[in-house]
């Protein structure tokens, strides 16, 4: 596989694995606090709360998709490649995803422990 | 933040690791599998090591959602990045793997960036109605 196929293909784990990170916290947003939740209307209320959120439904869609897409990168390059660069670029993604969907106060201690994360976790796999 | 919702973080970061391992682990005792083999597959669930590395997932993907429900995305994801760091001294200190020094900057720079985000807060303060639509 030539490096724009395999770079393509990261490039879909970490949209699909960012989407669905996005969605799931976006769900659990607006279920609230489930320690809360849970304390007033027990375990019960907390699961259907989150099974009948749509943006649930749609978070672990697009984390199918990322498992599915990762097993397929992985079959057209190495896995020391592919795992530390998808994880990495997953860390910068969901930053500037949280920061536009989710209105997340992105702010410079954010941005900092994003990067000094995604560079560490690109270096451990050497 | 509470000490509850510590323990919260320190719940996904260990059930995500010792999952990860119990699951690797099953997988290099049974040798190599053909994914056309489905029945074989599913029947791998019901052997102990691959049943005790599902159920740790299940409750890594619980508290992680538990933790989204009270902080940001932003939060979570870099302050359980210490799961990386677990892995690679499990490796070296359990499995007794080499760890390189490349790595070890690795394992430093995910825990500076792990105190640097939990030394902030948790959740983005809500904003007032009346900004909404600016």
């Amino acid at each position: 596989m030539s490096a724009i196929g395999t770079w393509s293909a990261i490039a879909v784990v970490v949209a699909s694995s960012t989407a669905g990170d996005v969605l799931t916290a976006r769900a659990m947003k607006e279920v609230g606090d489930v320690g809360a939740l849970y304390r007033q209307k027990g375990l019960g209320a907390v699961f259907r709360a989150v099974v009948t959120n749509g943006y649930f439904a749609a978070g672990i869609t697009s984390m199918a998709v990322s498992f599915f897409s990762l097993l397929v990168a992985l079959s057209w390059a190495d896995v020391s490649l592919v795992g530390p660069a998808a994880a990495s670029l997953t860390f910068i993604a969901n930053a500037f995803a949280a920061k536009s969907f989710l209105k997340e106060d992105v702010n410079q201690r954010r941005w900092t422990a994003a990067l000094l994360v995604a560079c560490g976790v690109a270096l451990l796999a050497y | 933040m509470s000490f509850r919702k510590y323990l919260v973080l320190a719940a996904i970061v260990l059930f995500g690791s010792f999952g990860d391992i119990c699951l690797s682990y099953a997988m290099k005792q049974v040798g190599p599998q053909s994914a056309t083999d489905l029945p074989h597959i599913i029947g791998l669930v019901f052997t102990p090591w691959v049943a005790l590395g599902t159920l740790l997932l299940i409750g890594f993907f619980a508290s992680y959602m538990s933790a989204l429900s009270w902080a940001d995305l932003t939060y979570v994801l870099p302050a359980t990045g210490m799961g990386y760091v677990l892995l690679a001294l499990m490796a070296r200190f359990l499995l007794h793997e080499q760890v390189s020094m490349t790595r070890w900057i690795g394992i430093l720079l995910v825990s500076v960036g792990v105190a640097v985000v939990t030394r902030g807060p948790a959740l983005t303060p809500a904003r007032p109605e009346a900004e909404d639509g600016d």
